[in-house]
């Protein structure tokens, strides 16, 4: 049990009696109810996160976007696992951008549910113990007497019970507790059990859940133009034909982001100049966009894949010079050792494709704005709306709504910002929406990498020393605190960096997303050079880390890596070979949470089929079991889409990918048939799972496929690499 | 401009819109039903999939007007169309991980099961090929997609 001390937490107060809003029950498309119908007054708000209904049934408060992770669901059945209730009488709300109730609305990092954690345990312990507070002194009693279960209270020597919802209606005057007892972890009723995603109903039917779905009255439809190439910008905008179409409003230019602050989205701000269209219907303003003669002209040149490729090769070729660490010296143990291998992996620009293409609305007047969207940084959007914009914090709200994929794509809110610029110009609320092709091509890509490892290896087949060096577009994908180093006596590992005009971001799992299927690759690899079996070679060098570590900072635990091999090893049976299955197995710690992987290929007609995927995960407790294992289903497809397909490549600036025509994102049947996944079950506080389960990915499928093949893959996407060597994938 | 006739989901609607209005944004933006979704407006993502006449159709790319009298039906209409036993399904395998492409990957299983009451995987494979889920969740879609099929399937 943790005990909780409220003083030094303010969102604890209470927000008032409510004013005794009606709330409606809701059926599933006319068919079986799956909650109770009759309408319930609101009688208690014992603080932000908890509203009381008069029927018993709770509101739960989601504070977090919900972007396809699972939030709204999980962060909520928190708050009831301590507020005590079942989970059958939970409404969740989304709740608005309100920095002053909730601690971190931010969906970015997997840090939602490891840095809420506390907090909303509080917020439904500190409810519960009001609504005892209450009962205690309807019925003079000492509440230590009192206990609680299923949203009833209950007073065992007297016999008396009462519901919250009953309870609620005399809680009038309780203070909040200055003091909160939080559930021993093994009384858990709701953690760790399987609810279905709170929105799956409203999914299935086609309910208007998203941003592009909300029509408010006298919308305008908006959208941009941005230059066809990176380093270019609007010169002379020819609108004539454009207006010519029915239904077309304005044509104009907007320039976004001042110097100063345009980094607060992205690297660079790569289209500071749009050319709008603005009208009454999606398909008018559609074709108007198409319709506009633009002039542009160069700012800065347009790059091209090929000269990334040639310098990010030259960076990592040099000598390493000042390495960001180093352990014993690497170098001199190359020269003696026996052998040394020396390999170089890479993969090019990712868009972030998330399905909902970006949109937002806005009505900005006076000095007032209203937001509503998808984003995963609500808190930002304000901060860099009222800078830009010059209006008060206060005055602008933001109201989140689900996001249609996010994968970092949506930390970046300048199409916010642009709907807000475009409605105070217009002087009417605005929906802008950004086409595909405006989607894939305007950048906040997944940057480019090239990264080198070199292994050596004595005459008794140890690895006895390892380098790295990696680069890529604004900064390498290096983390030089991680697994391999502290396991090796010579280590050392270096980063650089190349400048472009191309914008890149975070994209699901920032630099693990490359870095860890490199890593992982090139690990399989020294394993057979080394005569190992490619399991135990990841476990022996973890009992070095464990047992003798090398350095001060190393950023793992070589225990929980421990406990997580021996668990996909036990769960996938490693050790049972099974003839003509084809495994490769991959391990990576990131965003606090360790995953393994095991891929298993079958081949049929020579051809490799993805027959399974195998994942042993410790992300600490698990919230939702079958939403975790949801998750992590989606990052591996994920991991295998993108390793195989993804490729974003440019010439002159020019992006050659603007639909899915061009661009291949994985598709039914390409992926493996089944996904088993397991939980280490230690009992930490839990970390994250929208990133972790996908950076493993690439070395898993790349070490599997080289087990089918016999050819090891370097060069994202794979797909690419396995038609050179003239292997179809069945 | 062009006066536009639609039956959608049983109901007649007559529209004012573009001539070369598709079938997608006569939906959302004259018919007022936005469960059906924009991906990327080249038949290529699924997201629009609307049943006309039974058969899966990408919205984004068919012509409003060249429809005349067939039944469109959109995922606000498929439960009282026979498709309901899919919605249940994939609540039971709480499918969506965002639910952008759900509506779309729905619509396609019910085309399918309307010509083909017992697909094997591959069939099921080949007729949901052109449905993206960028959140990757193909094995519980072609998981509630059996479940569909062994509790009745859909009403031809
Ligand atoms: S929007 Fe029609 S197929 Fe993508
Ligand atoms: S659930 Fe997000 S795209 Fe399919």
């Amino acid at each position: 049990m943790t005990k909780i001390n409220l003083s030094r937490r303010g969102f604890i107060k209470i927000t008032g009696l409510a004013s005794g809003g009606l709330v409606l029950g809701f059926h599933w498309a006319g068919c079986t109810p799956v909650r109770p119908a009759e309408a319930a007054k609101v009688v208690l708000e014992p603080n932000a996160y908890i509203k009381i209904l008069s029927d018993g049934m709770v509101i739960l408060m989601s504070p977090v976007p919900e972007i396809g992770q699972g939030i709204k669901t999980a962060i909520p059945m928190i708050i009831a696992e301590e507020l005590d209730v079942s989970w059958e009488n939970v409404l969740v709300e989304q709740a608005p951008l309100a920095p002053e109730l909730y601690e971190r609305q931010t969906a970015g990092g997997s840090q939602a549910i490891r840095q809420l954690w506390t907090t909303v345990r509080t917020a439904g312990a500190a409810g519960r113990r009001m609504l005892m507070g209450a009962a205690a002194r309807e019925w003079k009693v000492p509440i230590a007497e009192l206990t609680t279960s299923a949203g009833i209270i209950s007073h065992e020597k007297s016999g008396n019970s009462i519901g919250y919802g009953d309870i609620a209606t005399k809680a009038n005057n309780i203070e909040v507790p200055e003091e909160v007892t939080l559930k021993d972890p093994k009384d858990f009723k709701i953690i760790g059990t399987s609810p279905k995603n709170v929105d799956v109903y409203d999914i299935v039917v086609g309910k208007p859940l998203f941003g592009m779905d909300m029509k408010k009255e006298g919308t305008v439809i908006a959208m941009i133009t941005h230059p066809p190439a990176f380093g270019m910008k609007p010169k002379s905008v020819d609108d004539s034909a454009a207006r010519a179409i029915p239904g077309i409003q304005d044509v104009f230019t907007i320039t976004t982001f001042p110097e100063d602050i345009e980094t607060r989205w992205s690297g660079n701000n790569a289209f500071p100049e749009l050319v709008v269209v603005t009208g009454e219907s999606t398909w008018n303003v559609m074709k108007a966009k198409k319709a506009l003669k633009i002039e542009w002209e160069t700012v800065t040149p347009g790059e091209n894949t090929e000269d990334h490729i040639a310098e990010m090769e030259r960076q990592i070729s040099g000598k390493m010079t000042e390495p960001d660490r180093i352990d014993g010296n690497p170098e001199a143990t190359f020269r003696k050792a026996a052998k040394v291998i020396e390999r170089t992996y890479s993969a090019p620009f990712l868009p972030h494709n998330t399905m909902e293409p970006m949109n937002f609305y806005a009505h900005v007047t006076g000095d007032k704005v209203e937001f509503e969207g998808p984003t995963q940084t609500p808190q930002r959007l304000r901060d860099v709306t009222a800078q830009i914009m010059g209006i008060p914090e206060e005055n602008i709200t933001v109201n989140i709504l689900r996001s249609g994929g996010g994968f970092g794509r949506r930390l970046y809110g300048h199409y916010g910002v642009e709907a807000a610029m475009i409605s105070k110009k217009i002087n009417a609320p605005v929906q802008l929406i950004y086409t595909r092709e405006d989607d894939m091509t305007q950048g906040t890509y997944r940057p480019d990498y090239r990264v080198r490892y070199k292994a050596g290896i004595d005459a008794d087949n140890n690895l006895i020393a390892l380098t790295v060096s990696g680069t890529g577009t604004d900064g390498g994908p290096v983390a030089s605190n991680r697994f391999p180093a502290g396991a090796l006596d010579h280590y050392a590992a270096k980063n650089y960096s190349l400048k472009s005009n191309i914008s890149t971001g975070a994209w699901r799992a920032p630099r693990s997303n490359f870095i860890a299927g490199a890593e992982q690759s090139f690990l399989d690899e020294v394993a057979e050079a080394c005569g190992k079996d490619p399991m135990d070679f990841r476990l022996e060098l973890l009992e070095r880390a464990k047992n003798d570590p090398v350095g001060e900072n190393n950023d793992y635990d070589p225990d929980r890596f421990i406990a997580l091999l021996n668990l996909i090893k036990e769960k996938c049976e490693w050790d049972n070979k099974v003839e003509g299955i084809y495994r490769g197995i991959s391990a990576y710690y990131c965003h606090n949470s360790y995953i393994a992987q095991v891929i298993d290929i079958e081949m049929k007609d020579n051809k490799p089929i993805l027959k399974k995927a195998w994942c042993a995960v410790d992300c600490g407790i698990v919230i939702n079991l079958d939403g975790a294992k949801n998750q992590v289903e989606g990052g591996i497809m994920d991991g295998i889409g993108h390793a195989m397909y993804g490729n974003i490549t440019f010439n002159d600036g020019v992006i050659d990918q603007k639909n899915f025509d061009k661009y291949r994102l994985i598709r039914h049947g390409e992926g493996p048939e089944t996904v088993e996944t397991y939980f280490v079950d230690n009992g930490i506080d839990p970390t994250g799972l929208g990133e972790p389960s996908l950076p493993p990915v690439p070395g898993a499928l790349a070490n599997a496929l080289y087990r089918a093949t016999g050819k090891r893959l370097y060069h994202q996407p794979y797909i690419l690499e396995l038609e050179e060597r003239e292997i179809n994938l069945g | 401009m062009a006066s536009i006739s639609l039956k959608v989901n049983g109901k007649p609607f007559r529209i004012e819109a573009e001539d070369d209005i598709p079938l997608l944004w006569a939906l959302r933006d004259h018919v007022g039903l936005v469960g059906t979704k924009y991906g990327c407006g080249i038949a290529q993502c699924g997201s629009c999939t609307v049943l006309v006449d039974g058969v899966a159709t990408r919205s984004c790319v068919m012509p409003a007007k060249s429809l005349g009298e067939a039944e469109i039906i959109t995922i606000e209409g498929l439960a009282e169309n026979g498709g309901k036993s899919l919605q249940e399904a994939w609540v039971e395998h709480d499918t969506p991980q965002c639910g952008y492409c759900q509506a779309g990957q729905i619509i396609s299983a019910a085309g399918l099961l309307k010509s083909n009451s017992n697909p094997t995987d591959e069939e099921i494979d080949a007729a949901m090929k052109g449905n993206i889920c960028r959140c990757g969740s193909y094995v519980r879609i072609k998981a509630a997609i059996k479940t569909a099929i062994m509790k009745g399937g859909v009403e031809a």
